[in-house]
């Protein structure tokens, strides 16, 4: 049991998937303007990326292994990944529209977010279990929204405050990013992976 | 041998994933379809559909959208006035504000339109901008409000060239008078009843 835990603490903490392994670094830098959207980006990523890495880890285990296909794996995985997305989008669109009025245009955006693919990939290479892939991709997608959310709290700050000429826009928003890696370093060690 | 064994379960494999896919989603589009937007069609039933654009947008629908988008508030519909505050703020589960001041003007008693009859010279300019067809006339005929029918909008007033139109409060008759609301509506209707007060207006 303890080793779930330490599954969801590495991978929010310690192996975060944008700050410590670069992955999903468009949505990060794209849709963290807001807060409002960063939190509807942030829920329709961890929904999306916990069913993707449980499919994946299921289509890898019975299909693609058993064959030998395992230099299928990227394309598939995208497959499946473009496949949830557009189904979930569906179901959400007719059963909650207000939450697909939340979610709105992220929903489909996911799609090309590099973290879901990645996730799904490194869950190959880790050798996770059913249990382990499923909470591996819900704990990354748990440290994604929590970097996005925090991200987009101080980007709205460093909007209304006085950025010299040079630093505004883009440039003062990769500085901010930087120093918020260089903080989650600070997780390092916590666990041992 | 084996390599082509090897590449035809490889194209199956993936065609199979494919076609899975595409059946869950072909199912999924046919099963979960969707007409129109079901939050805009429900605020837009909620509308008065007097389509007079003293919300700022061109019509109701587009008010409805607007609202649905998150990206104005309930409060901008004077001729609907407080009854659909309170349904739109019951509909989407949110707190009901008072009628926007700019767009009220007074408008929290409800009022009609009058024409002073012995100064309208027929020129039919009200009848065209009546959103819900009250006013009735000919040119060169002195027109007439059915009071029935008239929202309050105030639209008629500004087109008037010689001004013998004007807003008076409506007149509580046995027909109109309605029993005092009940205490959670009026709990509801606080934040209303406080602008009321302050404009030292009618008792709700």
């Amino acid at each position: 049991m303890i080793e779930y835990l330490f599954i969801i603490i590495g991978t929010v903490w310690v192996n975060n998937i944008v700050l410590s392994q670069f992955l999903g670094l468009c949505p990060f830098m794209g849709v963290s303007r807001k807060l409002e959207t960063a939190i509807g980006m942030g829920l329709a990523t961890v929904f999306v990326l916990t069913l993707s890495s449980i499919t994946s880890y299921l289509i890898h285990t019975y299909l693609l292994h058993p064959y030998g296909l395992d230099y299928l794996r990227t394309i598939s995985f995208i497959l499946v990944i473009a496949g949830i997305v557009g189904f979930t989008e569906l179901v959400v669109h007719k059963t909650s529209p207000l939450l697909h009025n939340v979610l709105g245009i992220y929903l489909p955006l996911i799609t090309t977010n590099c973290a879901v693919l990645g996730v799904a990939l490194l869950n190959v290479q880790k050798s996770n279990g059913f249990i382990e892939s499923g909470l591996y991709g819900f704990g990354s997608a748990m440290g994604f929204t929590l970097i996005l959310v925090l991200f987009a709290a101080m980007r709205e700050r460093i909007s209304a405050s006085d950025v010299p000429e040079v630093f505004q826009g883009s440039a003062i928003a990769m500085i901010t990013a930087g120093l918020m890696a260089l903080a989650f370093m600070g997780f390092t060690g916590l666990i041992k992976t | 041998m084996m390599l082509v064994i090897e590449i035809i379960t490889a194209i199956v494999v993936l065609v199979g994933i494919a076609a899975f896919f595409g059946l869950i989603l072909g199912y999924a589009s046919v099963r979960f379809k969707v007409e129109g937007d079901p939050i805009t069609d429900q605020i837009d039933s909620l509308l008065p559909q007097t389509q007079c654009g003293q919300c700022s947008f061109a019509g109701c629908r587009p008010y409805a959208e607007a609202i649905a988008k998150g990206e104005i508030g309930i409060n901008q519909c004077p001729p609907g006035g407080k009854a659909t505050i309170l349904a739109l703020a019951d509909l989407l589960d949110i707190e009901p504000e008072p009628l926007n001041e700019e767009l009220a003007e007074g408008s929290d008693i409800a009022t009609v339109a009058v024409i002073i009859e012995k100064d309208c010279i027929g020129c039919t300019l009200c009848i065209q901008a009546c959103p819900v067809d009250a006013i009735v006339g000919s040119a060169k005929h002195m027109h007439t409000v059915i009071e029935a029918e008239c929202t309050g909008c105030d639209l008629c007033l500004p087109p008037c060239p010689v001004d013998c139109i004007i807003m008076v409060p409506i007149k509580e008759t046995p027909t109109s008078w309605k029993h005092p609301e009940p205490h959670h509506v009026v709990r509801g209707l606080q934040a209303i009843a406080v602008v009321v007060e302050t404009k030292g207006g009618a008792q709700p």
